[in-house]
């Protein structure tokens, strides 16, 4: 008991001894660069509108492929890291950060060998944003089937 | 063709939902794999309550480039071919309307580490 | 060797420390001991093909400039000691394979070349051993791989947060006579108070540190105004504010001769949050800065007490708290 009262003071204590950061620079950041990349794909789309025959559906995934692919690359030049540590979830939330979550451990996990290091450790962060997804997709689905 | 008003709302709803998600950051600690899937949920709540279409029509690319885009690109699908082929719809339909981002990303990610390495911080 | 008080040892033949070697990357070669460090790097991969291979590189490296600088070859190393951050302490085992020593392989986390230092002291103070090797290091990249996330995910670091210093250490304990010996050591135990945050080491490692700078305190019947200078290994900058406070306290005011190795490496310019951490924070600064000083007189008496974080990735996700350890070492300098 006597234990317990010490380990509770003392991680109370520790609470309030941290070092407390502003939060409104952070969420500036964060605001601005994941607004940039959100206008920079509507951008990219109204372009794509311009060729011919291009429906607003394959506008939308052609926008969100050409995200995906411009993230995976600045990834590999080892830049979006860096935009990451400045801008927070500015960068996780749009579908960069996932693009970026792929190919970072692709990335690190390689020297291991093509199989059992890249391919398999791909989708450590990324996993379970597609189980998560595919299990939701298939319930929302089931909901307006029996609904 | 190129609607500056619609630009200026996809800033503002696309920097604000980030800007939430910094709020969890902070508040919660939450890590990357967390956000994500958090966000990617909302997508599919906001899609199945009906939500999701009107705030696409507001604010584009706002509310479709966050991973959220991505949960309410995964929920359509399957209610739409729920809807249309039934139970295997609803199986097959999500994957397939998110197979383009999927597929890149994977595709991506292979290409780029053939030729990059993971740099050190400085 | 005797036992004094309840965990300290007392050296009775005083193992000596005659050569030191220490080698680090180029972000800590910017930091505050570059004047001290023997060698810095100009690029962390260390011409190998991973970082991993690179820690490999660090170990023998710092071992045969040690070896080289006393005028040793490795066939004449009694037994090499040591360990570091990797699962299964990978690099100091192939640095063993290189070497071709009797080896003892010893895990103590950030604690490692304290640890190893006790070891080897035990083993020359009983008269059996003529030599020592004490090696122990760190790498960022492969750190940051085992315990956080890709080097290339854009994620922010918390402000509690410390930076792993990528370096190794090599001190050599000899019989032989020198002007530095080790004279009193206290072994830890493991401390937990119920601190589950991985981002803050500082907070959860100080009460270790607290523990057996206390009972070495007890046990010797001294206080911190006896010696020159007392050193943590890598608490940082809260940590160390934290164990001012926690031996406040106790009962016992730490003075300005008290300092932190993760505190001091970086400067404040290299946006490190709470300093550096690691194996080799201690390791290089231990055989840099601190044995010059020791050597030429200018500290007489100095107090090492590194901590050691021993969680791994699967007992913190399992929801554990951080159990921490902190060994300690008295090294006293001859008159010049």
């Amino acid at each position: 008991m006597e234990v317990f009262e010490r380990d509770k003071k003392y991680n109370e204590y520790l609470n309030s001894k941290i070092p407390k950061t502003k939060p409104w620079p952070s969420l500036f950041h964060a605001f601005w660069i994941g607004g940039l990349i959100c206008l920079f794909g509507e951008v990219i789309k109204d372009l794509l509108m311009l060729i011919p025959n291009m429906s607003v559906e394959n506008a939308s995934v052609w926008e969100s492929i050409i995200l995906i692919a411009i993230a995976s690359i600045l990834t590999g030049f080892g830049v979006y890291d860096k935009l990451g540590a400045y801008a927070g979830a500015g960068t996780i939330v749009p579908i960069t950060g996932f693009s970026n979550s792929i190919t970072s451990p692709a990335l690190e996990f390689k020297r291991e060998g093509f199989i059992f290091g890249l391919c398999a450790k791909m989708f450590i962060i990324s996993g379970p944003v597609i189980v998560c997804g595919v299990i939701a997709s298939i319930v929302a689905g089931l909901i307006y089937l029996i609904f | 063709m190129f609607d500056f008003l619609m630009y200026l709302k996809v800033f503002l709803i696309g920097g604000t939902i980030c800007m939430l998600g910094q709020i969890l950051v902070i508040t919660t600690k939450m890590t990357s794999a967390r956000i994500l899937v958090t966000f990617l949920l909302l997508g599919v709540i906001l899609e199945c309550v009906g939500a999701f279409e009107p705030m696409k029509e507001f604010a584009g690319s706002g509310v479709t480039v966050p991973i959220m885009g991505f949960g309410y690109t995964l929920a359509k699908g399957a209610i739409i071919a729920g809807e249309q082929e039934g139970l295997l719809g609803v199986f097959v339909g999500g994957l397939k309307a998110a197979a383009g981002g999927i597929a890149v990303a994977v595709t991506m990610a292979f290409l780029v580490s053939l030729f990059f390495s993971s740099k050190t911080k400085k | 060797m005797r036992k004094i008080g309840k965990q300290t040892i007392e050296f009775e033949n005083m193992p000596n420390i005659i050569s030191s070697y220490s080698i680090v990357g180029p972000k800590e070669g910017k930091g505050n001991f570059s004047q001290y460090f023997h060698k810095i790097l100009d690029d962390d991969l260390f011409f190998q093909d991973s970082y991993e291979k690179a820690e490999r590189k660090l170990f023998l490296t710092a071992t045969q400039e040690a070896l080289k600088k006393c005028d040793m070859s490795q066939q004449d190393i009694d037994v090499l000691i040591g360990g570091d951050l990797m699962n299964q302490i990978i690099s100091s085992n192939f640095n063993a394979r290189e070497l071709q020593a009797p080896f003892l392989g010893v895990f103590g986390a950030c604690s490692t070349m304290v640890e190893s230092l006790i070891v080897g002291a035990c083993l020359i103070d009983g008269n059996g051993f003529k030599n020592a090797v004490c090696v122990t290091g760190s790498h960022f990249s492969t750190a940051e791989k085992q315990f956080r996330y890709p080097l290339e995910l854009g994620t922010q670091r918390p402000p509690t947060s410390q930076w792993t210093v990528t370096g190794a250490g090599c001190i050599i304990l000899s019989s032989k006579d020198s002007n530095v010996k080790i004279t009193k050591a206290t072994i830890g135990k493991v401390v937990d108070w119920n601190v589950c945050d991985v981002n803050n080491m500082g907070g959860a490692m100080a009460p270790a540190a607290l523990e057996t700078l206390y009972t070495f305190f007890e046990d010797t019947q001294t206080k911190p105004d006896d010696y020159d200078l007392i050193l943590t290994g890598d608490l940082g900058k809260l940590g160390s504010e934290i164990l001012r406070d926690l031996m406040e306290f106790r009962g016992y005011k730490l003075g300005a001769n008290y300092g932190d190795c993760g505190q001091m490496i970086f400067s404040n310019e290299q946006k490190v949050f709470q300093g550096g951490s690691g194996c080799g924070c201690v390791a290089s600064v231990l055989s840099s800065y601190v044995i010059d000083r020791l050597k030429c007189g200018k500290l007489k008496k100095v107090i090492v007490v590194a901590t050691g974080a021993l969680m791994s990735t699967i007992s913190s996700q399992q929801g554990d708290s951080i159990p921490c350890i902190a060994h300690l070492v008295l090294l006293e300098g001859k008159d010049v």
